[in-house]
C-alpha cells in the first residue's frame, strides 16, 4: 500500500506528451529514494508495498493483510486496515495506491448498495468482482490497484476473485497479492489444501502473511484477519508479538 | 470546427497543451516558477475530552522564509478545524471551499455536521485532481459520535488515527507521539504533548520554525483557537545600548552657505503645421 502512485502518474503524462522518457525501472527508483536529496517524502516513487491474502475453506473464506502504508521509505501508517467492507458479506483486500484503491472501494460500495436495494437481497460476490473489474479495466491507464474480492453468497458459498493491475478477473481457491506475495508463492502452493476447516485456514493465512512480512521490507506491522461465512464476518487482529515464530538466522 | 454561429465549448478539465513547451524550456534552463510550499510540522491528537491540533508558523519559498508567522490551522466549522501542509494556496483554497460546503450542509440539515462528511468532501476533491492540488491535511473535530482525527494525503487517500503528524517535520513530531501518546490524556497533558511535538519539528526540521499554534476542540463546549500558544523562537535582547547622547561629538566650527536659486522657464514654440496650397 502506498500513499502516492507516481509511476502511474508518469505513465499518464507520457500518454499526454511524448517528450517524457517513460517510466523509470523499479530498481533505479528504489535507489533514488535514498540517494537523491530532491526526492523527498512528498514525491516518493510508487510501490505496491503490501501483503494480502484470501483463502477458501469449508463454509466460507478467510481474508488477511499486513498493516503497513508507506510514503517512500517512511511508514505513514503502521496500523492500516486494508480489509475494506463492501457489503455485509463481501470484503476486498487492497494493494497498490492507497488513494486509488480507497476510491474504487467507495464507488463499488455505492453501486452494490444501490443494487441490493433494487434486488432486495444481498448481492453476489461475482457481481462485486465484475464491478471492480469494470472500473479497474476502464481506468487501467490511471489506476494502480491490485485487489482481491472475497465474500460469501448463497449461490456459490465462499469465493475469491483476483483483480490484478490491468483489470483482469479470475476466480481462485486461494490468492495472494502485493509485493510481499512474491516471497510466499512456494509456501502457499506447498501448504494449501482444498476444504480446510476454518481453524486450519486461519492458521494458514496467518503463517503465510507472517512469512511475507518478514521477508518483504514494505510489509509489516500486525496481521489483520477476517472470516466470512454464512454467519457474517468475524474480524480479528494478531499483534506483532503474537505472530508465529520462524527461523531468524 | 468552431464557427461564429456555433461557438465551440471549451474542453473541461486540465489543459496539458503547454507541457511539452515547458519541459523544453526547463531543459534549456528556464524552469517554471514554483508555488510556495510550506515546509511544515502539523499534528493532531485525540485526548479525553476531544481533539487538539497543532502547527508551526513558518512559510517558505525554497530556502527563504516568506512568512515568519502564518496560520496553518484553518477553520472548517464550529466543531472542526484542519491543519494544512504542502502548497500554501492549495491548503487555503481547499479548506475554504469545504468550509463553505459544510456550512451549507449545516443550514440545510439543521444539525452539527459530522467530521466524516468533511473528510469525504476533502478526499473526493483531492482524488478528482489526482494530486495536482498539493494539500496534505490533518483534519480534527468532534461530533455526536465522538472525537476524530483524519490524515488526508494530496492524492486523496485517508487514514483515521488517534494521533497523526504531517509535513516535512512529521518524522520529528511522530517520534514524540510514538514515545508519549496514550489514550485518555488530560487537556493539560495533551497540550504539552502537542506543543512538544511541534517544538520537535520547529527545532529539528529546517522547513519548520517560528511559533506554536494550538487549537483545542472539546466535546463539551466551543473550540479554543490558541494563536501563538508559545513563541518558540524569542528574539534575543541587545545587551548594551548603541545610542549616543546628543553632543557626544564636539562641534568645532559652523559655516552657513546661503543657496541662491535662479528659476528659468523655457517655452518651446512649435511651428504650426500648414497645408501647402496647390
Amino acid at each position: 500500500m502506498d500513499v502516492r502512485a507516481d509511476s502511474g502518474g508518469k505513465s499518464r503524462l507520457a500518454n499526454t506528451f511524448p517528450i517524457t522518457t517513460g517510466i523509470k525501472t523499479m530498481a533505479a527508483s528504489v535507489v533514488d529514494t535514498y540517494t537523491d536529496p530532491s526526492m523527498s517524502w512528498m514525491n516518493a516513487p510508487h510501490s505496491t508495498g503490501t501483503s494480502i491474502m484470501a483463502c477458501e475453506f469449508d463454509g466460507g473464506v478467510v481474508i488477511g493483510a499486513d498493516s503497513r502504508t508507506t510514503t517512500g521509505a517512511y511508514i505513514a501508517n503502521r496500523v492500516t486496515d486494508k480489509l475494506t467492507k463492501i457489503t455485509d458479506y463481501i470484503y476486498c483486500c487492497r494493494s497498490g495506491s492507497a488513494a486509488d484503491t480507497q476510491a474504487i472501494a467507495d464507488i463499488v460500495t455505492y453501486h452494490l448498495n444501490f443494487h441490493r436495494m433494487e434486488l432486495g437481497e444481498p448481492p453476489l460476490v461475482e457481481t462485486a468482482a465484475a464491478i471492480f473489474r469494470e472500473l479497474c479495466y476502464n481506468y487501467r491507464d490511471s489506476l494502480v490497484a491490485g485487489i482481491l474480492v472475497a465474500g460469501w453468497d448463497k449461490n456459490k458459498g465462499g469465493q475469491i476473485y483476483s483483480v490484478p493491475i490491468g483489470g483482469m478477473v479470475q476466480r481462485q481457491a486461494v490468492s495472494i497479492g502485493g509485493s510481499g506475495s512474491s516471497y510466499v508463492y512456494g509456501y502457499v502452493d506447498a501448504n494449501f489444501k482444498p476444504k480446510m476447516s476454518k481453524e486450519e485456514a486461519v492458521k494458514f493465512v496467518t503463517n503465510t502473511l507472517t512469512l511475507a512480512m518478514l521477508r518483504d521490507g514494505s510489509s509489516g506491522g500486525v496481521v489483520r484477519l477476517g472470516v466470512i461465512s454464512e454467519a457474517g464476518v468475524e474480524r480479528s487482529v494478531i499483534l506483532g508479538d503474537q505472530l508465529p515464530k520462524y527461523y531468524e538466522g | 470546427m468552431a464557427s461564429v454561429l456555433v461557438p465551440e465549448l471549451p474542453t473541461p478539465g486540465f489543459s496539458f497543451e503547454n507541457c511539452q513547451r515547458n519541459a523544453f524550456l526547463e531543459h534549456k534552463g528556464f524552469p517554471a516558477p514554483k508555488a510556495t510550499k510550506t515546509g511544515t510540522t502539523i499534528v493532531g491528537i485525540i485526548y479525553a475530552d476531544g481533539v487538539i491540533l497543532g502547527a508551526d508558523t513558518r512559510a517558505t519559498e525554497n530556502t527563504v522564509v516568506s512568512d515568519k508567522n502564518c496560520q496553518k490551522i484553518h477553520y472548517l466549522a464550529a466543531n472542526m478545524y484542519c491543519c494544512g501542509a504542502g502548497t500554501a494556496a492549495d491548503t487555503e483554497m481547499t479548506t475554504q471551499s469545504v468550509s463553505s460546503q459544510l456550512e451549507l450542509q449545516r443550514l440545510h440539515t439543521g444539525r452539527v455536521v459530522p467530521v466524516e462528511t468533511a473528510s469525504t468532501l476533502l478526499k473526493r476533491m483531492l482524488f478528482r485532481y489526482q494530486g495536482h492540488i498539493g494539500a496534505a491535511l490533518v483534519l480534527g473535530g468532534v461530533d455526536r459520535t465522538g472525537p476524530h482525527i483524519y490524515c488526508i494525503y494530496p492524492h486523496g487517500s485517508v487514514d483515521k488515527l488517534p494521533y497523526a503528524t504531517m509535513g516535512s517535520g512529521s518524522l520529528a513530531a511522530m517520534a514524540v507521539f510514538e514515545s508519549r501518546w496514550k489514550p485518555n490524556m488530560s487537556e493539560e497533558e495533551g497540550k504539552k504533548l502537542v506543543r512538544d511535538a511541534i517544538a520537535a519539528g520547529i527545532f529539528n526540521d529546517l522547513g519548520s520554525g517560528s511559533n506554536v499554534d494550538l487549537c483545542v476542540i472539546r466535546s463539551s463546549g466551543p473550540a479554543q483557537y490558541l494563536r501563538t500558544y508559545e513563541e518558540a523562537n524569542v528574539k534575543g535582547k541587545k545587551q548594551g545600548s548603541y545610542r549616543y547622547a546628543l553632543g557626544t561629538t564636539a562641534v568645532l566650527k559652523t559655516r552657513v552657505i546661503p543657496l541662491e536659486v535662479e528659476s528659468v522657464s523655457v517655452h518651446q514654440v512649435q511651428p504650426m503645421e500648414v497645408e501647402p496650397s496647390r
